[in-house]
């Protein structure tokens, strides 16, 4: 490997960070493959501040930190390669043929159809993304009054993109008992405008013949709308790791990563949102950054680990699943308790009793551990709630 | 008042869904003036676009029914008449599966009646051999009967074929018009007017009308039948269930309805439904949770691994079914009316052999119909939507929907082709765009907004602004 290749897949904030990462670190061929005729991924159509706290040591808005990224790529002389859509890893486009590929092929919001909601199918039921595209890329309307779905940081995120549409928020719902981000975001989006938000429900139906008219919930109240956006729900775009027949975390369905984002097969790396649905673009940067040093042992010195095997979750823990800082956990409900990690039933972190909330961003530090035990590939980590 | 057109026409065939574009194809052969009338903005927007795409070889017809006769012969001539024009084949065949003693007992009787229908070549066999040929059944299968030449089609792609074929061949296509009212005339036309005034005539009419074709033949002046709507509820499960069955699984029919079933997609998914449920909405494609938390229940019990992958897609579809077991095909010379009513489920497979009977029961009423010479003709043949077809994206070009691999050059034909795409919805029909695994989350945007760069129009329309 006298001039090793790195084939990154996905050109957002961890595919387009760790390229970066590895040009700086000396790899002479780093190519990016985008699908899209632009990279730098979801924060493309973000429009609001937000962005770049944990890497760029700065907060900008979303486009200005997916631009920051893709001109420091050009800077560092990375192949970055749009509109050029990967179906299989083993056969990559263009004829490259690479000594390591990075999975950065990142997340989506589960749809209206994977959520089972029944009722009719008129026009006006969006995604964030979808929202997001049409109003930031294309500068659309997409109704005058709505209703989120969710109540996480994207559901907020939403809200601000509606308002800045001029659409009217009828209200966000949740199954659960309260909201699930931060109070600030929760006052800055929703609550100056009072916009309700309806806890421990769920949309029961969608009506609306051609266009959206009114959603009920499933304690039977009905809401006047003419817009729907499901928010969260997040799912890998996993299709790459699945199809190249990458052992996968049933629950989150992203592929079984080590400490070092080595995946089950030898060669192949995943970060960023693929890895854990979903973290802000900062953290997915940070894993960029993260992966470059594993790649780097595989290209010099053909390091692999032995077995790459999932951290055990009990529930209510949901799944938990390796990031640049440590381990990213999420519970499936509101708990209160202590959150604990232990290696071979040896305690190795244990957090103060709080409450969890599902949908939150958890993160155990390894970096507190007092094991030497990181970087870490072996089994028999496992996670609970001590209630 | 406007007209359509100052000339009556020869053949008005009102309904644009796979039967009446089936017509208005064939009629469109012949030394006719034929125009094809549809409610709706688009062909095939009705229940032809929602029904479970199975091109059926008849087995379980009524046997010595129309239905059997026209289904059997309707087969035959869509899969001869699909590789060419681009409607997606899949020849995977069918298995019904019996969950039980009593099941495995009726076996045997569908096979005499496959048989009496001029289908011999149904197999029985038993719980191993039905878990050997679909190794993700779920627990308890007895048996099964194997029918190997039960396939999968494209129902999209086969109105969408035929009307524009019909169009290519100077067959009229109108869309928008509704018709409220008809009317004889004294010169042996009939006017018909459309609910927003517009009126066309006509020397014949064909009611090709589906869940309004009992509407329609009561503004004819005739009675006999009824359509209640039949809804039958879906699930399209996401392309990574596909490798959880080889062929559709069929559940041993009842005298309503021939149950839920799990298929294959010639879009490389899995379906399953339909549900059954008598209704007297013709607009009510909405689905429902009991229908749903129905078809999951009876999905886990048939391939359980099904319910581990993703929902890319709910939707139902209305069926004409009528208190008759039959096709109710009727001709009135009085009237130069032929009736095509209470095409059910098997309308998509017996479309063609509907054509033909059209016609011969028009030219038995008084239409003289000649056959153009084949040099005259203008074939069609539509890029195949089909995952086991060659598909554009493979010869380069940018993807626009990524989930299912659209181009944008597929967009762009489709908003522009002889018989366009009208809304999402239509161009979904026609190019799978949005239709994939994650509804539109990355592309919507972009595909509204090359849609409305490639017709005018604005994005607004295409995002069914109203």
């Amino acid at each position: 490997m006298s001039r090793p290749e790195v084939v990154i897949i996905g050109g957002g904030p961890s595919g387009l960070s760790a390229a970066i990462e590895l040009r700086k670190r000396g790899v002479s061929r780093v190519t990016v493959l985008e699908r899209e005729q632009q990279a730098g991924g979801i924060p493309r159509h973000t429009a609001h501040a937000g962005y770049g706290l944990r890497d760029l040591r700065r907060v900008t808005t979303g486009p200005r930190y997916a631009a920051a990224l893709v001109r420091s790529a050009e800077k560092e002389g990375v192949d970055l390669r749009t509109g050029i859509t990967v179906t299989s890893i083993a056969d990559l486009p263009d004829g490259l043929k690479a000594d390591a590929v990075v999975l950065a092929t990142g997340v989506r919001e589960r749809p209206r159809s994977a959520r089972l909601v029944p009722g009719d199918r008129p026009a006006g039921i969006h995604t964030t993304g979808s929202l997001q595209q049409f109003v930031t890329l294309h500068h659309q309307n997409v109704g005058r009054r709505a209703v989120v779905v969710g109540a996480e940081h994207v559901s907020f995120s939403a809200v601000l993109t509606l308002a800045h549409a001029g659409c009217e928020v009828a209200a966000l719902t949740t199954p659960h008992a309260r909201h699930q981000t931060y109070a600030a975001l929760a006052f800055a989006a929703a609550g100056r405008r009072r916009i309700p938000i309806r806890t421990g429900v769920d949309i029961a139906e969608i009506i609306g013949r051609t266009r959206v008219e009114a959603v009920v919930l499933t304690d039977g109240s009905r809401i006047e709308c003419d817009t729907v956006v499901f928010t969260g729900d997040w799912i890998p775009d996993h299709e790459l790791a699945r199809t190249a027949g990458l052992a996968m975390l049933p629950v989150a369905k992203s592929p079984v990563i080590d400490s070092g984002m080595h995946t089950s097969q030898r060669g192949v790396f995943a970060i960023g949102n693929l890895v854990h649905p979903a973290e802000t673009a900062d953290i997915c940067a940070l894993d960029g950054r993260h992966v470059a040093t594993a790649v780097l042992d595989w290209l010099t010195i053909g390091t692999w680990p032995e077995a790459v095997v999932p951290i055990e979750v009990e529930e209510p823990v949901a799944w938990a699943s390796f990031d640049a800082r440590g381990i990213a956990v999420r519970v499936s409900e509101i708990v209160t308790g202590q959150l604990r990690l232990t290696h071979a039933g040896e305690v190795q972190w244990i957090s103060t009793e709080r409450e969890w909330l599902p949908n939150r961003s958890i993160t155990i530090p390894t970096t507190e551990m007092k094991a030497s035990r990181f970087p870490y590939a072996g089994p028999r980590l496992r996670i609970d709630v001590i209630r | 008042m406007s007209v359509v057109s100052d000339q009556p026409f020869d053949v008005v065939v009102v309904g644009g869904g796979v039967v009446g574009c089936a017509v208005a194809l064939l009629l469109s052969h012949h030394r006719l003036k034929v125009a094809l009338f549809e409610a709706r903005n688009d062909v095939g927007a009705g229940t032809s676009k929602a029904n479970t795409a199975i091109l059926h070889t008849g087995f379980d017809a009524t046997p010595g029914s129309v239905e059997a006769r026209l289904v059997a012969r309707g087969y035959e001539l869509l899969r001869d008449y699909a590789p060419g024009a681009g409607i997606a084949v899949e020849p995977t065949g069918a298995v019904l599966v019996a969950w039980d003693d009593e099941q495995q007992a009726v076996l045997p009787k569908l096979a005499e009646k496959a048989a009496a229908n001029g289908y011999v070549h149904t197999e029985i066999i038993d719980g191993n051999a039905v878990r050997e040929l679909e190794p993700h059944l779920g627990p308890g299968a007895t048996g099964g009967m194997v029918v190997p030449h039960e396939y999968i089609i494209d129902p999209w792609t086969t109105p969408l074929a035929f009307a524009t074929e019909a169009v290519a061949n100077g067959c009229e296509l109108v869309t928008g018009f509704r018709v409220a009212s008809a009317r004889r005339s004294d010169d042996g036309t009939t006017e018909l007017t459309a609910a927003d005034g517009r009126v066309v005539r006509a020397r014949f009419v064909v009611n090709a009308a589906g869940l309004y074709g009992d509407e329609l033949h009561r503004a004819m002046g005739f009675d006999g039948f009824t359509v209640r709507p039949r809804r039958g509820e879906l699930i399209v499960f996401d392309k990574f269930a596909r490798s959880l069955l080889h062929r559709t699984l069929l559940p041993v029919p009842t005298s309503h309805t021939k149950g839920v079933l799990v298929a294959p997609t010639v879009f490389g998914n899995v379906m399953l439904g339909p549900t059954a449920d008598d209704i007297d909405d013709k607009e009510a494609t909405g689905s429902t949770r009991a229908g749903l938390d129905g078809l999951l229940a009876k999905g886990r019990r048939i391939l359980p691994a099904l319910l581990h992958e993703e929902v890319t897609a709910v939707y139902a579809g209305l069926r004409a079914a009528t208190a008759h077991s039959d096709y109710q095909l009727s001709a009135h010379a009085d009237a130069g009316y032929v009736c095509l009513g209470g095409i059910r489920s098997t309308g998509l497979t017996a479309s063609m052999a509907l054509a033909e009977e059209a016609l011969e029961m028009l030219t038995g009423i008084g239409l003289t119909a000649a056959r153009r010479p084949a040099d005259e003709l203008r074939p069609v043949h539509l890029t195949s939507l089909g995952e086991a077809d060659d598909r554009p994206y493979q010869s380069g070009g940018s993807t626009v929907c990524h989930c299912e691999r659209v181009t944008a050059d597929e967009i762009v034909t489709a908003v522009t082709a002889l018989v366009p795409a009208h809304d999402l919805d239509g161009l979904r029909r026609r190019t799978r765009a949005v239709a994939g695994r994650c509804q539109g989350f990355f592309c919507a945007a972009e595909v509204c907004a090359l849609a409305a760069r490639a017709d005018g129009r604005s994005m607004q329309h295409w995002m069914g602004a109203s």
